[in-house]
């Protein structure tokens, strides 16, 4: 049909002015532009730092099982059922009972309600699978047991290295869980990551126990080194205090030595069990002891019932520094390991934002001159059209404030060489129509009508392929898919709402004029 | 009107040369996998001392005996890309070479992008790369074979596989770095591919409900024809849009917008010269589309 009404001339008018507006807002201040949005640059285009990390798990499947032993022997001891055996191979739990007590104690852990061996009621699953044999207990922990220790230990693990992430003070940083053991932190405009690094590569886990020369400590005794590497200590394995009791630690300048110290306060149960273990310990040494590694081991000399304390050893105003900011945040679940990082500086940031800004250009002005001297008049409205799209495509990008990669401004470039495609299907067969129907007006439709199958078979095509790569790709490459395919669809409206009513109106003009085209 | 159609079997040669080439260039030369595929560090630097060059570079990067190492200029006269191949990064390795490489040619450096990819990450990229391509492959074979008749589908992949091994080939050939950014290109490509292929075939069954009397062999190549000038100018203007990223787009993109450039000729070629030919070996006919019209 080549009536287009004034309405829908107005309504094409209005949202492409509107589609210019929101284009133009992302190179205006934001307290003068039309809205508050803006397109977001990603990493590799304002720089910064993309860590990968993954929790390793295995220690807390190994702590997991040490404890439930500990259960376990409570346990069995309560209910005066003797056991043998009781002993952690392979990570699964064994366990001997006699032949009396087999049926009783495998009720235990079988019980829905059961202490020993929760039960997940949304897995419908217990903690540990239970296999006997000859009387002989096997527990391993199940699928699901597996699972819920992972999504807590990444819930934990998340929540800690925001806190550190939060207390160096970056620039809004995005942190966010990837899979089940894996956390993605991203740091815009950080051009180092060096100390966030090594904030995250520790546990930072801190407890205070008394260095001992007896073997025959009830709780178990081992050999630590100390953290220079100069030498051990056997030290307790009885926990008096532990990271979780401090309320706040700070570097501090110890004015008698002039050393740097780490200033800490203890929580009213940290404070008192300090006191306690100060009191009777007078004259022992007190290891201070953070990922397994003694920091340092002071001879305590007086009761401390305040609370507060200081840690010293060799520390430099920055070391001091970051331990205080790790014992605040609180110790990682698991140690975190980084499997990938990718850092761009800002200025090789800029310097993309300008290749890509004059790629676009050149490659626009080269399609645009091409077009006009292929088509003339029906090459400017495609080149209008083309123009507009572009608003278009970089309006919704906006609007959606999505993530412009240097590879989703290729994706830019693309789409501006793709797009006048539709339009040349449609002229061609306007073209070809013309040769057989001397009536402008029905060449002109009948090209309209023809060409579209073509012109969406082949947009869906390049559509799927952006899908896929939006599902499969990660970072910069997904941003590549996303320009694609909003592309494809500013492309489709542009062809057939501004360039059609264009083209339309010059057809009805020149209806009787020949070599229209 | 242009006897593409005379052409057909010479070109199917070529291209069947080519192809085993390219397959037997991937099996016994392989691909030259970037960090993201193989793991790894890779540094880009800009230095402001211009005595610093490549082989400066190279021998202080020897003493810090980091295993495999590559060095090259990247661009301007003042950036170079070194690629390390040691598998067990730590994770402040990426900081001693910093160190070492300033204490051994002075601190003129600026760190331009650092990338540390795991042997975990890289073969999990690897994988989802590998996937990606085999599902946009069987993505395109289904919309096909809706769209069209089976016959069509069959001879839009294979010319989709033509383009797709012929530019891994080449990319094998001449060495160049397949990163993620290279699987994004040869997804698009398949797109791009897809859409040249469709556009001719959709004339081609057009023409085979309008004349029952031509035969497929010469019906093709009025189908070839009667699209050409859309064929050449979508690819001109698709072309200039990639030369553009290739020349001004910056060294990042470059390997990117060179495989485009690639697919975008070859998947050009293989609609016409793989596609086509394809209908006629399988004797496509008035009859394989009325059947599917009445149906």
């Amino acid at each position: 049909m080549l009536y287009f009404s004034k309405l829908r001339i107005t309504l094409v008018s209005l949202v492409s002015i509107f589609f210019i507006f929101i284009a133009a807002s992302n190179f205006q201040n934001s307290e003068d532009s039309f809205i508050s949005k803006k397109i977001n640059l990603g990493l590799d285009l304002q720089g910064g730092s993309y860590l990968l990390l993954e929790i390793d798990n295995g220690p807390v499947e190994i702590q997991k099982l040490q404890n439930t032993t500990t259960v376990i022997r409570n346990f069995l001891k309560d209910k005066k059922i003797t056991f043998n055996d009781l002993r952690i191979e392979n990570k699964k739990i064994i366990f001997n009972v006699s032949n009396d007590n087999a049926q009783l104690v495998e009720t235990f852990f079988l019980d829905k309600e059961s202490d020993i061996n929760p039960y997940y009621n949304q897995y419908k699953s217990h903690q540990f699978d239970l296999e006997i044999q000859n009387n002989e207990f096997t527990l391993t922990l199940s699928k699901y047991g597996l699972i819920e220790i992972k999504t807590s230990s990444q819930d934990q693990a998340l929540e800690i290295v925001r806190r550190r992430v939060d207390e160096v003070g970056t620039n809004e940083p995005n942190i966010l869980k990837r899979g089940n053991n894996r956390i993605l932190v991203e740091l815009p405009g950080l051009d180092d990551p060096m100390r966030i690094k090594s904030l995250l590569g520790k546990t930072a886990n801190l407890t205070f126990r008394f260095v001992t020369q007896n073997n025959n400590d009830t709780f178990g005794t081992e050999m630590l080194q100390f953290e220079d590497g100069t030498s051990e200590a056997m030290v307790s394995k009885r926990i008096i205090l532990n990271g979780e009791n401090l309320l706040d630690a700070q570097p501090q300048m110890n004015n008698q030595t002039n050393e740097t110290v780490v200033s800490f306060t203890l929580d009213r149960v940290g404070a008192k069990r300090f006191g306690k273990a100060t009191s009777t310990g007078v004259g022992k040494q007190l290891a201070i002891v953070l990922d397994g590694k003694i920091v340092s081991a002071p001879v305590i000399r007086d009761t401390i019932a305040s609370g507060n304390g200081q840690i010293s050893g060799n520390f430099t105003f920055q070391s001091a520094t970051d331990l205080a900011l790790l014992l605040r945040s609180g110790a990682l679940p698991a140690p975190l390991n980084i499997i990938e990082e990718r850092t761009v500086g800002p200025d090789l940031g800029q310097d993309s934002i300008n290749a890509g800004v004059i790629a676009l250009m050149i490659g626009f002005l080269l399609v645009i001159i091409f077009m006009f001297f292929k088509y003339k008049i029906f090459g400017l409205i495609a080149n209008i059209t083309l123009l507009i799209n572009l608003f278009f495509l970089v309006g919704i990008l906006t609007l959606f404030e999505a993530t412009l990669t240097l590879p989703g401004i290729a994706g830019i470039i693309l789409t501006v060489g793709m797009a006048v495609d539709a339009n040349v299907l449609i002229f061609e067969r306007i073209k070809e129509e013309c040769k057989k129907e001397k009536n402008n007006i029905i060449a002109f439709d009948t090209g309209y009508v023809k060409s579209k199958t073509a012109i969406i078979d082949a947009n869906i095509t390049t559509l799927i392929a952006a899908i896929i790569l939006f599902f499969m790709g990660s970072g910069p490459v997904k941003g590549f898919s996303v320009t694609l395919a909003v592309g494809i669809f500013t492309t489709l409206f542009s062809v057939y709402f501004i360039a059609r009513m264009l083209t339309g109106l010059y057809v009805v003009r020149n209806k009787e004029k020949t070599n229209l085209i | 009107m242009i006897n593409f159609n005379k052409f057909y079997k010479l070109f199917n040669l070529i291209s069947l040369t080519l192809v085993v080439a390219s397959v037997l260039l991937l099996f016994f030369k392989g691909l030259n996998f970037g960090v993201d595929f193989k793991g790894g560090t890779l540094i880009e630097l800009r230095s402001n001392d211009k005595n610093i060059n490549v082989t400066s570079l190279r021998q202080s990067f020897n003493k810090m005996d980091l295993g495999d190492f590559n060095v090259k200029k990247f661009g301007n006269e003042n950036d170079f890309l070194i690629k390390i191949e040691k598998k067990d990064t730590s994770a402040n390795a990426i900081e001693i070479i910093k160190k070492d490489l300033i204490s051994s040619l002075g601190g003129s450096f600026n760190f331009r992008r650092v990338e540390n990819v795991g042997p975990k990450v890289s073969s999990e990229l690897l994988k989802s790369g590998i996937i990606a391509i085999a599902l946009s492959l069987a993505a395109m074979l289904f919309y096909i074979w809706i769209r069209f008749e089976w016959q069509f589908s069959l001879g839009a992949i294979l010319a989709l596989f033509h383009d797709v091994i012929i530019t891994l080939g080449l990319f094998s050939l001449f060495s160049l770095e397949i990163n993620l950014s290279i699987v994004a290109a040869v997804l698009t490509i398949v797109g791009y591919s897809m859409n040249d292929t469709v556009v001719i075939y959709d004339r081609v069954r057009e023409n085979l409900r309008k004349f029952s009397d031509i035969k497929i062999y010469e019906l093709t190549n009025i189908s070839i024809n009667e699209t050409l000038s859309r064929t050449i100018i979508t690819s001109a203007t698709t072309l200039l849009a990639l030369v553009s990223i290739y020349l001004f787009g910056g060294e990042i993109l470059k390997g990117f917008s060179l495989a485009m450039i690639m697919g975008v000729v070859f998947g050009t070629y293989s609609s016409i010269y793989i596609a086509n030919p394809i209908l006629v070996k399988l004797r496509v006919s008035q009859k394989t589309i009325l059947k599917e019209d009445t149906e």
